[in-house]
């Protein structure tokens, strides 16, 4: 529970200790404050604190009392058993790897649905959603059906001697294309908004198409693609519904996390559930704090040059 | 967006048909009301009871849930309307402690009733007791599931540790009616090694060793076997095996009956705290004992289990059931707390078989 107040207060308490710095800003603050239409700070950051706290904290604090409940070295047994260390091991490098995949292709799907009209486009612009909008146990039965070693694409793979379905790569699968629509839908907008002229002045600077590439379009767009990476990441590292379908649950090697607080939550063991639960939140969220601060570091790395 | 939203919706139902598959999965923990009637105005109030129960009884409680509705008002003129959940046991038994507000509870074992009888004060800890049979107004048992004409030749246990051979079974850690195939095997290899629990134990490994898929629920594994073509041989209840048959129609798939196998009491009991507080009580104890009753009886025979009195049913479904010899989890495993506890907690049996690979 610390770990998630800290950061919240720590930037709100910053801002407030930026504002108070020196009479010149406050009195730029006093006219800003005079000039807005709406409703202002003390309002929306009640409602903010109060909405997060019903919706994300209170469940989180219940999670981290349930696991408090264990001792110490228990807490420990559960959390860092062979079976579950293997668990994470699995989870977190597809999870990573699903990420990578969503971040490389899923720019490319953004990229051509911003910059090109073709007949379908809206077609396709649709189907990136379809992943949100889809049960989880469905598009995990569905990547089953179609990967498994009599299934459309499963029964082409098996004679090269490629096993999709119940190996981890079946569970890479079903993390790429749960994750998907996070990549896309962020980079959407950013792709829109970059300038060609940006683009067209570098080619006329004698750039090639790579340097420009590299040096003009991934910069601007850095930031939003972090952020898909990051969605995706998170999501991928969660999820229960399409992965138990195609993973084949066989212990110590294709056993997701969730798989195991589930099967500890069968046996009414919700303290060693819980145990889990919180280590996978620690790391997921140091995970996010890094990818938040790398995304930082960049944007503000690239703010002076564009 | 609006065209978004009604594309993304057409390939979702385009997609949901062409796979053919059901979003109702075990794991999506669905669980689904049916108001079978409508309520009127009677002299006694009307009442409403709340089943929650497990996945595969859905088809039996639709129909028994109408004939103790009109047996009910015949003899009280009290109407009485009836909802059904289903889903996972241990998924749905987690959510009475939790405080879903059941009024009887119809689930796969006696360990998920016990645990929610020792974790609250809905109902008492010897409700087992309270109704014949141990509570369980109708039986099952594990039967093998084979593919046509069954080319492996599978008819027994032991045929199922042969090298090459796939077996199917959910896994005994997330789906509790998998501790039933689990727990068979364990008897059937204890009565062939003499008692010898080592040996057994590697009959148990053995055993798993051929399981190239372990399903987190029972749906899962039948889809596993039936649609995506794997696996020599499913490990199902019998009402399961003979509705997926049925449904299936008798082209593709066919049951062996093992030479023993292990006696599956689905038990069902009373939320007294529940049914008390509205007012239930007395028409949740009719509902359960009119299980018994001949009507009941003739209903869980009808629907692919075994009644407790045979007379009662239709011989015809009577004669789906070969003779076979059936132990119970409390014979041969004292109970379900022990078989639990040294078999399926963590550190249990069951994980022994995996780490030591």
């Amino acid at each position: 529970m610390a770990a998630y107040s800290i950061p919240s207060t720590c930037s709100n308490s910053k801002n407030l200790g930026d504002t108070s710095q020196g009479k010149k800003k406050k009195l730029q603050m006093t006219k800003l404050r005079q000039r807005r239409v709406l409703p202002g700070f003390g309002l929306t950051m009640g409602y903010t604190v109060l909405y997060l706290s019903l919706i994300v904290l209170v469940p989180l604090v219940a999670l981290f009392l349930r696991a408090a409940g264990l001792g110490w070295s228990e807490f420990w047994e559960a959390a860092t058993s062979p079976r579950v260390l293997a668990s994470y091991r699995l989870t977190f490098s597809t999870a990573l790897i699903a990420a990578i995949i969503n971040a490389v292709f899923g720019f490319l799907v953004a990229w051509t649905l911003v910059r090109y009209r073709f007949p379908g486009r809206r077609m396709m612009d649709a189907m990136v959603d379809l992943p949100f909008a889809l049960p989880t146990a469905v598009s995990g039965i569905a990547l089953t059906a179609v990967y498994s070693q009599n299934g459309w694409i499963g029964q082409y793979l098996e004679p090269l001697g490629v096993k999709v379905a119940f190996t981890p790569l079946g569970i890479i699968v079903a993390m790429t294309f749960i994750g998907l629509p996070f990549v896309v839908r962020t980079l959407q907008p950013a792709i829109a908004d970059l300038e060609r002229e940006a683009e067209e002045a570098a080619a006329s600077l004698g750039a090639s198409r790579w340097q420009t590439f590299i040096k003009v379009i991934v910069p601007s767009v850095l930031p939003a693609l972090l952020t898909g990476f990051a969605l995706s990441l998170a999501r991928a590292i969660g999820e229960y519904g399409s992965v138990v379908f195609i993973s084949g649950n066989m212990p110590m090697r294709t056993e997701i996390t969730s798989l195991l607080i589930i099967s500890k939550l069968e046996q009414y063991d919700y303290a060693g559930a819980a145990a889990v639960a919180v280590m996978m939140l620690v790391v997921s969220f140091a995970l996010l704090l890094a990818i938040n601060l790398v995304q930082r570091l960049s944007g503000r790395r690239y703010q002076g040059g564009v | 967006m609006l065209t978004r939203f009604s594309l993304s919706a057409l390939l979702v139902a385009a997609l949901a048909i062409t796979t053919g598959c059901q979003p109702s999965s075990t794991s999506s923990g669905s669980s689904a009301s049916i108001r079978t009637t409508d309520s009127s105005d009677s002299v006694a109030g009307p009442v409403t009871l709340l089943n929650v129960s497990y996945d595969p009884t859905r088809e039996l409680y639709s129909d028994f849930n109408k004939e103790f509705i009109k047996y009910w008002k015949e003899k009280t003129n009290q109407d009485v309307t009836i909802e059904q959940s289903h889903g996972g046991a241990g998924k749905q038994a987690r959510a009475v402690i939790d405080g879903l507000k059941a009024d009887v509870v119809t689930l796969a074992l006696a360990y998920d009733m016990d645990e929610i009888a020792q974790r609250t004060d809905l109902f008492p800890v010897d409700w087992q007791s309270r109704l014949p049979n141990r509570s369980a107004p109708y039986t099952s048992t594990i039967v093998f599931l084979v593919r046509k004409g069954n080319p492996k030749g599978i008819k027994d246990w032991d045929d199922l540790i042969k090298p090459g051979i796939e077996v199917i079974t959910p896994n005994p850690k997330t789906s509790g009616g998998a501790r039933y195939n689990y727990l068979a095997a364990w008897g059937y290899a204890q009565r062939q090694n003499g008692g010898d629990e080592a040996k057994t134990k590697e009959f148990i490994a053995k055993l798993f060793k051929n399981v190239p898929v372990l399903d987190s629920g029972a749906r899962g594994s039948t889809t596993t076997f039936v649609q995506r073509g794997i696996g020599d041989v499913l490990l199902a209840w019998e009402n399961e095996a003979l509705l997926a048959i049925d449904e299936l129609g008798a082209g593709e798939v066919e049951i062996v009956v093992p030479s023993v196998s292990i006696l599956a009491e689905p038990p069902v009991t009373v939320v007294d705290k529940n049914a008390a507080s509205h007012g239930a009580l007395k028409v949740a104890n009719a509902y359960l004992q009119y299980l018994y009753a001949p009507k009941g009886q003739r209903l869980a025979a009808k629907h692919y289990y075994r009644p407790q009195q045979p007379e009662h049913a239709d011989s015809a479904d009577i004669n789906r059931f070969p003779e076979l010899e059936l132990f119970s989890v409390y014979d041969e495993f004292g109970g379900w707390q022990e078989a639990q506890r040294k078999h399926f907690a963590d550190g249990g049996v069951f994980d022994s078989i995996y780490l030591l690979q």
